[in-house]
Parts: structure tokens; C-alpha cells; sequence
């Protein structure tokens, strides 16, 4: 925030908050936070040029500005759109918006293999948080999906290009984070595929990273890949001294009992990486000799993998009282409709290691005593 | 009235003498003695407005560029023309290149650009040839390069081909492509006007818009817009093909009726064996469709002229646009159904794919439309039809979303029996076409003049 930047007033869904100029709609959202944030597969605040694309984001502005307030006629990507002065912006108080947005989830689903129980990503992807929260129940595509063959991208990545909604994100990350321009897109439309150049392996200190930016299963780690589903495995922060000057050696530890099952960045409310790691930590560091502990995470992030399963789960604000208008659809409550992710089994409280078992009915016992 | 194709077909004005002759370069010689702002002034007098589809007032375009002290500011001639339909810029720059590199001369020294470029589609590759020819026996005759005639403004013109993508038409992709990166378009703000061309202030116009340009300064900007009626002023080529007999360009006055410019022998010379008028696309592929009924009257029973506001009367309901002026005409014979599916393919195949509505949803749109085509479409599918170009409409980066709804939401619109009739006889709708309905013509019985 510069010295001498003014401040703008910004209203969103009748909350009004003062920003820098020169702040986005989104961002000055996610500072009110709650259910008038937008949701973002594309955007990401640590990377130069992103957003703009996926379209899940879109809000209506309905007073362009206090000098001029006249409003926009096509609903704008919060993402990359800044505010202006007295803007009156409606995101789950337009029906316009929602609107459009169940056509952006649907149209980001066509295409997408809904097979997320046989999925690495499961839990903590953020396609599915959106359409749990933001989708319709059926799909109305009747034809073949595209599908792609996997490929692997260097010893640890594997790219699977049917689950990829073309975020551009990891093509941002490897520009930006590795200054080789190795990993880009291929073809147009929606033959578009993110690929290597001639088919390389990427190698180079950080690329790991395009894992932890990846919104969907397209992009995994190859050292966890199906090893344990996420849900399994108990969050823990810890921190190395590490060689590499620019990582910044803060991790999340994913572990069962004493065993460290995957290393990955640690995430923000918003999803958002905290600060970049290097592949040494990521991929090589596997024990728990190698790193201080911290204790167990926050997740507070309020999606599938956070339902009642960790304690220290940080709950949704919940600030609809404030808003006038169209109620939004709340994040549906999965224990609400399975009975398999069972809520009275805290994950972080189970002293050993957890295993499916442990949320089998038949092992009530063991979990009782 | 002729003004940009009025020597097109004179002996030899391809080359520099025969042009020079016919008062090529007259423009540049005034130009030079006038101030650039007197230049850009003469432009908004004249009205002129853009000739790439979406008409933006030219004048106008150019005093929103930024001015930077110490930055290199662009003129970029957007050549790229690929909608289906307009091939109106190809036959401009074939015949009288001549015209094309006055005017961007002019333009260049109005904007400040001293490195100016003519993007290109790929596929006109021989046209490459042409241009370079011209640019450069203007530069070997002192109307490029150092010093032009004296006046201490100095220009290059440099022409770059596409690969062959139609999304490489869209200003920012151009620029992005002309970069030498991959033709996405950028999200605006901010517009090219502020940030274009490795980031500097540009100016992209069309071809015919640049051209156009030459009979401005030649014969003023006032005198210009006393040509038209009301907001189109001046000349506009129109493209022609389809069922016409005289497909080709052509240079109207903008006061002409769309009756007058099907039927008439000077223009597309009517309908081939009697047939009659069905449809027509006036703009390029991107705009409306209309029958017949309302292409040759508006909606409230007046003639519908060939200019910008009359075409466009009655709005997306009744009206369609002159667009990039690709007149393509459809007689009883053809198959509404069939050509917006061919329509929805090309969008499909022309998507750059950033956005998700327009990647997903224009190749859902051309799967849903080939079923319908091809006898296993359901009721359901026209209502899918629909709702699908709604959420793509408006909700994207640039307006291929909008040309890939627009031609779906005008043909169902318009001819949703035709939609129904396919569903309701899939047999029957693969061995005949629907024919002319309610939507013919009046017919057309040739004025004797
Ligand atoms: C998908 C798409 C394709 C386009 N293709 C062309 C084109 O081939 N030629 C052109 O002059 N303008 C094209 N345009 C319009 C340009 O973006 C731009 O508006 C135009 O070049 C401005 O010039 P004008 O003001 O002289 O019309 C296209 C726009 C879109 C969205
Ligand atoms: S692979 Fe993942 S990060 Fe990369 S574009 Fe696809 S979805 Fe986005
Ligand atoms: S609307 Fe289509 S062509 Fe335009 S940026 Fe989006 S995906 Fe690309
Ligand atoms: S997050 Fe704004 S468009 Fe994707």
C-alpha cells in the first residue's frame, strides 16, 4: 500500500469497506470475506498477469463509480477489475450473477471426468468445492467428453489433462517462478492442452509449485499420487532451514501416525499458497526428522476436506444477516447426505495413525473407548 | 459513388506510376503541411467509423491515445479479415495497394507512429507480395522512410503474416501475435490506446477505415460526411456472395436500400433461376441472421437501407448490423438449420479457448445443433440451444462469445419452426429442406427504369 494512495469506497452486496485505489473487486471482497467473496479458479493473487479467464468470478456492477455512476452493462471479472470511488458492486445479491455462474460451473463440468471418487485431488480440489456450492445436481451434456492420455512431466509431476480447466495458472507459475519458458499451451478452443515444450520433462528447483497452484486434479505429485486419500492423512505445519534462498521452507506436513505421506505448500483461507517451496523440500524431505514441527494445521479453508474431521477448523463468517437480498446456497454439509466421512470422528484426535478402517462402522468400538 | 475503388480497375494502378498518376500521394503532400491534431480533426468531421466490424466512431479512436512523453507510440493496420463472409479488405489490398499504404502513411503521421505494421492473415500470402511491392516503391519514391518529403517525420511499414487464426483479428490478440506470443486476446482494461504494442500506446484500425482515410484529407472532412445519411457517412465495401448472380465487392453510398442492393444489376444482380429470397446475413457471419421479411423492411413496415443504423433498427429482436459488411444471402433452397450449425463449427474451431463459457460452450453448441442437423435432435434440444448462447453471451473476455451466441440466438429467433421441423421429422429433414415458410420475400417483381 503506498504512501499517499487514496482510498476508495467500495460497496459490495450492501457491505461497504475502504480500499486503496487500484484494488480489485475480489480483493476488496475477500478483506469482507465470507459468502460475498467471489469464487476464483483462475485467479491467484501471486501470480502476474492470472485471472480474468475461468469466469466463475463474475459479479454485476450496478454504480460505476460516484463520479460516474452509471452501471456496467455486462457483468465484469471481479478478478481484474478495479474499483472505483462509491462503486456499487452485487455478487449473491444479483440473480444475474448467480445465474451466470451456474452456467460457468456447468460449462467448466462438460468436459470434466465427474469420477472424483477414483481422483488424487479429491477433497481439496476447488472444482469441486465450486460445484457443490455453486452448481446445479444434474448435467445436461449428453455427448463424449475429451479426454486426453496422462503424461508425465519429469520424475514427480504427472499431468492429466482431462481433469485441466485451462487456468493458465501452473503457465504462470513456470514462467514465473522458474524463468524458463518450457510449459505452456498448446492448439486453440477446446483442444487447447497445457504441455511441455517438445514433450520435455520440466526440471528445474521450483516447478513443483504448478502442483500446489493446480485448481484440479490435473497436476499431481507423483510421490503421492494415490498413496492415501487426503482425508486421511492429518495436516501438520512445519519449517526447515533450507539451502535454496528462495524458498521459503514453511510447509504443511501431510501425515499418518509418524509417516510423512506428502509435503506441500501451506494455503491460505483463499487457497492460496503462503509462499512458494522448492523441490528439495517438497519431494526429498519425507521424514520427520527433517523438519521442525509446528502442530497441526489450520484449515480454514471451508471446503470438502475441512468437514468436521480437523479441530482448529476455522469457520465460515457467517455475515448473510447483513445482506439484503437473495439468500446464497450455503456449501452443502456432506455428512448431511454420506454416511462414509462419519462427523464424530475428530481425524487430529485419533492417536495413531488413521486408516479407512477407523471410519468403518463396525470399528465403533475402538473409536469409543 | 466511388471513392477507395474508383481507379481499382485502371491499367497498371497495382504499380506506383499508374497510381501516382491517378492522384495517388496527393493526400500524403497535403497531410505533411497540416499539424497531426488537424489530421485527427479532419477524421472526426468526417464521421468516419470503423469499417472492422464494430463501427467505432475513427476519430474518436485516435485522440484517446495516449501521449507519453518519450514513449514510442504504433499504428497497426489489422489485415487479419477471416470472418466468413468479408473479403472485402483482400480485394483492396489485391488490386489497389497503393491506397492502403497512403492511407496508413497519413494515419501514421496523424498518431505519431514511426513504425507502423499491417498484420495479415496467413492465408493471403500472395497479397504479402503485393503490399511489400508497393511499400517498397512508396519508399523508394521518398513517401517512407527518413525525412518523408522533407517534412522531418520519418516512417517504416513493415507486414506480418498470421498463422491462420481468426481470433488473431481481434485487436489485442493481433498485438499479442504481432509480439510473437500466443494470440489470446488481453483482458481490457487496459486498451490499446494506453497500453498496446509492447505495452506502448497503439491505434488498430482496419484496412478499409485507414484507407478511407485518403479521401478525407483529399477532400476534407466535412465534404466526406455529406456523403451517407445521418451517423454513416462516406463509402463502405461490401463483400457479396451466396445466392446472388454478381458475387464480388462492392463500394456503396450508404443511402441505398437493401432491396435495391440484392435485386438491383448494378450490385448482386438478384437471385440465380428465379429462386427466391430467404435469408441473409448482412454483416459477416458474427451478426443476426434475418428472413427475408424483416431484411427488407424493419419491423415497423419502413425500407431497410444498407447503413449502419437502419440495419441495425429493431435491435437483436428485428435487426442486425452491417458488421464488417460480409453480405452472404440465402435463398429458398437452404437449410437455416445446416448453416448455423457450419457456423457453430467455425466458432468451435476459431476459440482461443482462454474463457470457459466460449471454450466449453461453442463446441456444446455445435454438438447439439449437428444432432439436430442430422435427425436425433429432441425439442429440448432448440430450449439447451438457447439458454447455452444466453450464458455465453456478455460473460467473456472478448466478443468471439458474443459472435458464436449471436448467429445461434438470431437463427432460432427467427426460424425456430424450421429447428422444430427438423426434430419432429428426422427422416423426412435428410432428404428435403424445410424450404421458404412465412419468412419469403414480397416477390420481387424488377422496377422498370
Ligand atoms: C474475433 C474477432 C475477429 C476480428 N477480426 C477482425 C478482422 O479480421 N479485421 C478487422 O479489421 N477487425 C477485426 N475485428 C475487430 C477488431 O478487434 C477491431 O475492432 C478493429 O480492427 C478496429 O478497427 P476499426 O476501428 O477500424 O474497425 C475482430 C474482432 C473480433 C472479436
Ligand atoms: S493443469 Fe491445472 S494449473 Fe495448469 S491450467 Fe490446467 S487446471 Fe490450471
Ligand atoms: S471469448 Fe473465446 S476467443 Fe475470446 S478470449 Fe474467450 S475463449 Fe478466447
Ligand atoms: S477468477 Fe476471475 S475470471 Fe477466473
Amino acid at each position: 500500500m503506498a504512501e499517499g494512495t487514496p482510498n476508495f469506497k467500495v460497496t459490495i452486496d450492501n457491505i461497504t469497506i475502504e480500499v486503496p485505489a487500484g484494488t480489485s473487486i475480489l480483493e476488496a471482497a475477500r478483506k469482507i470475506g465470507g459468502d460475498v467473496t467471489p469464487p476464483a479458479m483462475c485467479y491467484y493473487s501471486k501470480l502476474e498477469g492470472s485471472g480474468g479467464k475461468c469466469r466463475t468470478c463474475l459479479v454485476e456492477v450496478s454504480k460505476g463509480s460516484e463520479k460516474d455512476p452509471r452501471p456496467m452493462p455486462k457483468l465484469v471479472a471481479s478478478c481484474r477489475t478495479g474499483v472505483m470511488d462509491g462503486m456499487e458492486v452485487k455478487n449473491i445479491t444479483s440473480p444475474r450473477v448467480i445465474e451466470a455462474r451456474k452456467g460457468v460451473v456447468e460449462m467448466l463440468l462438460i468436459n470434466h471426468p465427474l469420477d472424483c471418487p477414483i481422483c488424487d485431488q479429491a477433497g481439496e480440489c476447488d472444482l469441486q468445492d465450486l460445484s457443490y456450492e455453486h452448481g446445479t445436481e444434474g448435467t445436461r451434456f449428453e455427448f463424449d467428453k475429451r479426454v486426453f492420455e496422462k503424461e508425465d512431466i519429469g520424475d514427480y509431476i504427472q499431468l492429466h489433462m482431462t481433469r485441466c480447466i485451462l487456468c493458465y495458472r501452473c503457465v504462470y507459475t513456470a514462467d514465473q517462478l522458474t524463468g524458463e519458458r518450457q510449459h505452456g499451451v498448446l492448439e486453440r478452443g477446446e483442444r487447447s492442452e497445457i504441455s511441455t515444450y517438445l514433450g520435455k520433462s520440466l526440471h528445474n528447483d521450483f516447478i513443483g509449485n504448478v502442483i500446489d497452484v493446480c485448481p484440479v486434479g490435473a497436476l499431481t505429485d507423483k510421490t503421492f499420487r494415490f498413496k492415501q486419500r487426503v482425508w486421511f492423512t492429518k495436516p501438520v505445519d512445519a519449517h526447515r532451514d533450507c539451502e535454496n534462498p528462495k524458498c521459503c521452507g514453511k510447509v504443511r506436513l501431510w501425515m499418518r501416525g509418524d509417516e510423512v505421506f506428502r509435503v506441500t505448500a501451506r494455503k491460505d483461507q483463499w487457497g492460496e499458497v503462503e509462499g512458494w517451496i522448492c523441490n528439495e523440500c517438497r519431494f526429498h524431505k519425507k521424514e520427520t526428522k527433517d523438519w521442525i514441527i509446528e502442530g497441526p494445521s489450520n484449515v480454514s479453508r471451508y471446503s470438502v476436506i475441512s468437514q468436521g474431521h480437523y479441530v482448529n477448523t476455522v469457520p465460515q463468517p457467517k455475515i448473510i444477516d447483513k445482506v439484503i437480498g437473495k439468500e446464497p446456497k450455503l456449501l452443502l454439509n456432506i455428512h448431511d447426505v454420506s454416511e462414509v466421512n462419519r462427523p464424530e470422528i475428530e481425524l487430529s484426535e485419533i492417536p495413531g495413525p488413521a486408516h479407512s478402517d477407523d471410519f468403518e462402522k463396525k470399528d465403533d468400538k475402538k473409536l469409543n473407548n | 459513388m466511388k471513392l477507395l475503388l474508383e481507379h481499382a480497375h485502371v491499367e497498371g494502378i497495382r504499380y506506383y506510376d499508374a497510381y501516382r498518376k491517378h492522384g495517388g500521394y496527393r493526400s500524403v503532400e497535403k497531410a505533411l503541411k497540416m499539424s497531426p491534431d488537424e489530421i485527427t480533426e479532419e477524421v472526426k468531421k468526417s464521421g468516419l467509423r470503423g469499417r472492422g466490424g464494430a463501427g467505432f466512431p475513427t476519430g474518436m479512436k485516435w485522440s484517446f491515445l495516449a501521449k507519453p512523453e518519450g514513449v514510442p507510440r504504433h499504428l497497426v493496420c489489422n489485415a487479419d479479415e477471416s470472418e466468413p463472409g468479408t473479403f472485402k479488405d483482400r480485394y483492396l489490398m489485391e488490386f489497389i495497394p497503393h491506397l492502403l499504404v497512403e492511407g496508413l502513411i497519413v494515419s501514421s503521421y496523424a498518431l505519431g507512429s514511426n513504425l507502423t505494421f499491417i498484420y495479415i492473415r496467413g492465408e493471403y500470402a500472395w497479397i504479402v507480395d503485393i503490399l511489400e511491392q508497393a511499400i517498397a516503391e512508396a519508399k523508394s519514391n521518398g513517401w517512407l522512410g527518413k525525412n518523408i518529403a522533407g517534412s522531418g517525420f520519418d516512417c517504416e511499414i513493415y507486414v506480418q503474416r498470421g498463422a491462420g487464426a481468426y481470433i488473431c483479428g481481434e485487436e489485442t490478440a493481433l498485438l499479442e501475435s504481432l509480439e510473437g506470443k500466443r494470440g489470446n486476446p488481453r483482458i481490457k482494461p487496459p486498451f490499446p490506446a494506453v497500453k498496446g504494442l509492447w505495452g506502448r500506446p497503439t491505434v488498430v484500425n482496419n484496412v478499409e477505415t485507414l484507407a478511407a482515410v485518403v479521401p478525407i484529407i483529399n477532400m476534407g472532412g466535412e465534404e466526406y460526411a455529406k456523403i451517407g445519411v445521418g451517423r454513416s457517412t462516406g463509402t463502405k465495401l461490401m463483400s457479396a456472395c451466396g445466392n446472388i448472380n454478381k458475387p464480388g465487392v462492392y463500394e456503396i453510398d450508404m443511402t441505398i436500400s437493401v432491396e435495391e442492393f440484392i435485386f438491383s444489376d448494378q450490385y448482386c444482380g438478384g437471385i440465380p433461376k428465379g429462386k427466391r429470397l430467404k435469408a441473409c446475413i448482412p454483416g459477416g457471419s458474427s451478426v443476426p441472421i434475418l428472413p427475408a421479411n424483416l431484411l427488407l423492411k424493419t419491423a415497423k413496415g419502413e425500407t431497410r437501407y444498407m447503413n449502419y443504423e437502419s440495419l441495425s433498427d429493431g435491435g437483436f429482436q428485428t435487426g442486425s448490423m452491417l458488421g464488417s459488411g460480409g453480405f452472404i444471402v440465402f435463398d429458398e433452397d437452404q437449410c437455416v438449420v445446416r448453416h448455423t450449425m457450419s457456423l457453430a463449427h467455425f466458432y468451435m474451431h476459431e476459440s482461443c479457448g482462454q474463457c470457459s463459457p466460449c471454450r466449453e460452450g461453442t463446441g456444446w453448441m455445435y454438438r447439439i445443433l449437428k444432432n439436430i442437423e442430422y435427425g436425433k435432435g429432441k425439442m429440448s434440444d432448440i430450449e439447451l440451444l438457447w439458454d447455452i448462447q444466453g450464458k455465453i453471451e456478455g460473460n467473456t473476455i472478448c466478443p468471439l462469445g458474443d459472435a458464436a451466441a449471436w448467429p445461434v440466438a438470431a437463427a432460432i429467433r427467427h426460424f425456430r419452426d424450421e429447428f422444430e421441423w427438423h426434430v419432429l421429422n428426422p427422416e423426412e429433414s435428410q432428404t428435403r429442406n424445410y424450404g421458404l415458410a412465412h419468412y419469403a420475400d414480397p416477390v420481387y417483381v424488377p422496377a422498370v427504369s
